[in-house]
């Protein structure tokens, strides 16, 4: 794509961009980070986190996938979107059941991470407590469904990259899930391998892998020593886990 | 693997939808009529023979709530539980049934013969009380009918065969006007659109000023006019009959009297963008109408109304396919509509693209309502400068409500767009009314200083929906009803409706508990800002409008449920005991908590 000299405003600065790049790509291609968790560099836009919402003319708009359009002004880093993402943040904390302190994911898990850059201290609503059982069944793998996001990330990669579609949602609103492509339901039924790029995308801690639990001790971890917007600026993949 | 008289009735499903992915939901459909449910094996061998994953297959049935992966018994009873249902007295008539057949709601009784749930409005809200049986609509029930049907059920008589007139949709049209009017002829709109050439016929669209009948209210000629100049020639008309907004039955009213103007709307539409293919998506809760829709598209094609060369024309060929939806509201947003005709889930798209240049199968599409297309006929025959000439400037033409709840004459009201919310009332027999709720849950209650306000884009915008509620009701009722129902229907896609939809019920049931308290009224408005602000579709933007204009216009129909604390705990202790009381068979005083807020 040619570069065009076009520009718009991010909180008051400006940041140029090319035909077709979202707010979201153009933002971070200045050096400028808005929080994500469904959008990922390798994959469209799929918009359903809401966490990279921004205002542009007053109204809301997903930034990972609406046009950058000249001359707009964008507000992103101020107290109302930061509260509104804490509040997404919230939601996403009580719909499942993340017991962060026991979790082999924690210091490189997304949510987390984010969590604490958006300074949410409490949950604030009631927790659904749903009954997600675990999924121990593949020899490598251990699916642990109680932290899903629905980024569908997995879903994405093992259809897109693998080729293999292992995964898929069912069911709707808050009864939402994913499902695994055989007809026992059973991970361990599938053509699924940890070397699988599926098996290594998951921003939280639903698809692990075994026997390498707790390797790096806590406290060491990624979002441990830096926050994820640094990490998220740094990475070529804009995961850093 | 299923027995083989299953595995050639997929086969035969696979063969009669040419085994093409976009059909799935259709053949799920069908497999569900057949076999009562989904089974695990059915689907393994149905996503073999499209060459789907299977866990697409399962990830599209488990969407829908009228397809089962499980069952759900012999006699599939669904109570639609509209707010306008309830005050009709389905919930006593729902447990009528349940004593009657000894199940539990939600529960396949023990000899699985029957189940009895209950399901989003089905549009009859115009009936009396009214059910689905396997998908058939009962409408008028009471006692009596339910104690009958309960006998046919344990006599295990199929439902074709059970009395017609259990099953009579009344069309109850009150107030007729441009359109239930009009007497057209089949193939008379179409013969002066092709008269006018397209570009003509366009012109015509332009002056009519018609705007969308289906809520948003977007100019159709533009709309039409962006599809026609998108880039690909295989462009695609589609109507949406999904109508699902509680309260709304028009559509279904047009689809039963005026079908042929419906599927003429359609074809002049494919007329003006040059399309070939055009879908009805019609929301499985109107199943009944296939055959009659099925029989005037057959009559269509033997007049050469549809098919090869139109009305005679050269190079215009246009034909109507007919898919059925399963039992999703979110279903009638375009681009979740889309998905749907696709075979997919339906969750609504990302957009830009819109489906005037990215639509069915990526193709450009155009998405109209039923009365919008309906009306086009209208434009075509009489011309766009006599429509604009009805209703109001930024309205133009008639608008068709549908009138339920506390009136004397519920039913179908034709009034050119302008007329003031009280003439409707006066027309319908209404008294003493205490509110309305203009749009459906996702529209607009109205308290009585403003029942001077008009119907029109401009000040009471609507998709039809009219329901009335007298000074006997409860605003707050009325918007729980509506919360549960957005909660019900939201597809899970984005974190501020999947989550906020439920949390908004949680809040909502606590305060009808009279467990409310004044933080909780905070946390209703916040999430009420979220879900207007972050959802990625229409239905999550909307979901807290009830409980919007029940704060402002009703506010003591909430703050009488609040107890005087600042903060009460949603979390119930003696509650949370039931299950250890229920397990060791205790229900003395001492297995309460004496703080709990029942006991206190
Ligand atoms: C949640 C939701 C449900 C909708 N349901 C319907 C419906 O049942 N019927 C309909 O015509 N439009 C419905 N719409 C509006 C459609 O998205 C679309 O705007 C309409 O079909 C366009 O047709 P029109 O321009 O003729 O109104 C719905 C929108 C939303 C957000
Ligand atoms: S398992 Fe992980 S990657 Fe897959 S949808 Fe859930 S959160 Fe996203
Ligand atoms: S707003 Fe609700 S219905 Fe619309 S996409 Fe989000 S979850 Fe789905
Ligand atoms: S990052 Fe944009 S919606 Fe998730």
């Amino acid at each position: 794509m040619r570069d065009t000299p076009q520009t718009f405003l991010l909180d008051g600065v400006p940041v140029p961009f090319h035909e077709g790049q979202t707010i979201l790509e153009a933002a971070r291609a200045a050096g400028r980070y808005i929080p994500h968790l469904c959008w990922h560099p390798d994959f469209p836009p799929h918009g359903s986190c809401k966490l990279c919402i921004v205002k542009v003319g007053g109204r809301h708009v997903s930034s990972c996938a609406m046009p950058a359009r000249a001359g707009a002004e964008v507000e992103s880093d101020t107290p109302e979107m930061n509260g509104e993402r804490r509040a997404l943040l919230q939601m996403l904390f009580v719909e499942g059941n993340h017991f962060c302190p026991s979790c082999e994911k924690s210091g490189h898990c997304q949510l987390q991470a984010l969590a604490y850059d958006l300074e949410m201290m409490t949950p604030r609503f009631n927790h659904f407590y749903p009954d997600r059982p675990v999924d121990a069944s593949h020899p490598d793998v251990l699916l642990d469904f109680n932290r899903c996001i629905y980024c569908e990330l997995c879903v994405r990669a093992s259809r897109d990259k693998d080729g293999k579609s292992i995964f898929a949602l069912t069911n709707r609103g808050i009864h939402k899930h994913l499902v695994v492509n055989a007809e026992s339901g059973r991970l361990g039924d599938t053509d699924f391998s940890g070397d699988d790029l599926a098996a290594n995308i998951c921003p939280v801690g639903v698809i692990l892998r075994k026997r390498v639990g707790f390797a790096v001790p806590i406290g060491s971890r990624t979002y441990d020593a830096t926050p994820i917007r640094v990490v998220a600026m740094q990475s070529e993949d804009g995961e850093g886990a | 693997m299923p027995d083989p008289q299953t595995a050639s009735l997929v086969d035969e499903i696979l063969a009669r939808g040419e085994r093409r992915p976009e059909r799935l939901l259709q053949m799920l459909v069908q497999l569900q009529e057949a076999l009562g449910y989904l089974p695990a094996d059915v689907l393994t061998v149905l996503a073999k023979g499209l060459g789907l994953p299977r866990a697409r297959v399962e990830g599209v049935a488990g969407f829908y709530s009228f397809l089962h992966l499980a069952p759900v018994g012999r006699y599939r009873v669904l109570f639609p539980d509209n707010i306008i249902d309830r005050m009709l007295g389905t919930p006593g008539l729902m447990d009528r049934m349940c004593r009657n057949l000894w199940l539990e709601p939600g529960h396949v009784s023990e000899d699985g013969v029957a189940s009895v749930d209950t399901t989003s409005c089905i549009g009859m809200g115009d009936q009396g009380p009214s059910m689905l049986v396997n998908g058939h609509t009962l409408t008028g029930i009471d006692d009596a009918r339910i104690d009958a049907i309960c006998d046919r059920i344990r006599a295990g008589e199929p439902v074709g065969a059970w009395p017609a007139e259990w099953f009579r949709v009344e069309d109850n049209i009150r107030r007729a006007d441009l359109l239930l009017d009009a007497r057209l002829a089949p193939g008379e709109a179409l013969a002066a659109a092709i008269a006018l050439g397209r570009e003509g016929w366009l012109e015509q669209m332009h002056r009519s000023n018609l705007r969308g009948r289906g809520g948003a209210g977007f100019t159709t000629a533009v709309k039409w006019l962006a599809c026609r100049d998108a880039a690909g020639a295989d462009k695609v008309v589609v109507c949406n009959a999904d109508e699902g907004e509680p309260g709304t039955f028009k559509d279904r009213v047009l689809l039963t009297r005026l079908a042929d103007a419906v599927f003429e709307g359609m074809t002049l539409a494919a007329w003006a963008v040059g399309a070939q293919q055009g879908f009805l998506y019609l929301r499985g809760e109107y199943r009944y109408l296939v055959e009659a829709l099925e029989s005037t598209l057959e009559a269509r094609r033997s007049a050469g109304l549809l098919g090869h060369c139109i009305h005679g024309c050269q190079g215009f060929d246009f034909d109507i396919e007919i898919r059925l939806g399963a039992g999703a509201y979110v279903c009638g947003e375009e681009t979740a509509l889309l998905e749907s005709l696709e075979g997919k889930r339906g969750t609504p798209r990302i957009r830009p693209p819109f489906p005037v240049t990215h639509g069915y199968l990526g193709r450009p599409t155009v998405v109209n309502n039923v009365e919008t297309l309906a009306k086009t006929c209208l434009i075509a025959r009489d011309g766009g400068e006599w429509f604009a000439s009805h209703g109001t400037a930024q309205s133009t033409g008639t608008k068709l409500l549908s009138v339920s709840g506390d009136v004397a004459r519920p039913g179908v009201y034709e009034y050119p767009f302008g007329v003031p919310v009280e003439r409707v009332l006066r027309d319908a027999g209404a008294e003493d009314t205490l509110a309305v709720q203009v749009g459906g849950a996702a529209g607009i209650m109205l308290a009585g200083y403003e029942f001077g306000r008009h119907i029109a884009f401009e000040d009471v915008p609507t998709a039809g929906a009219f329901m009335v509620f007298d000074a006997r009701r409860d605003p707050f009722e009325v918007a729980r009803n509506f919360v549960h129902f957005f909660a019900h229907e939201s597809c899970g896609f984005c974190t501020p409706c999947r989550v906020g939809t439920g949390l908004l019920k949680g809040y909502m049931d606590k305060l009808a508990d009279g467990n409310g308290a004044y933080r909780d009224l905070a946390d209703i408005e916040w999430l009420d800002r979220l879900l207007k602000n972050a959802s990625h579709c229409g239905l999550g933007s909307s979901a807290p409008n009830p409980v919007i204009d029940v704060l402002q216009k009703f506010r003591p129909a909430i703050e009488r449920r609040l107890r005087s604390a600042d903060f009460q705990p949603a979390f119930d202790l003696d509650k949370a005991l039931e299950r250890a009381r229920q397990m060791t068979g205790r229900d003395d005083a001492e297995a309460h908590l004496s703080n709990s807020p029942e006991h206190s």
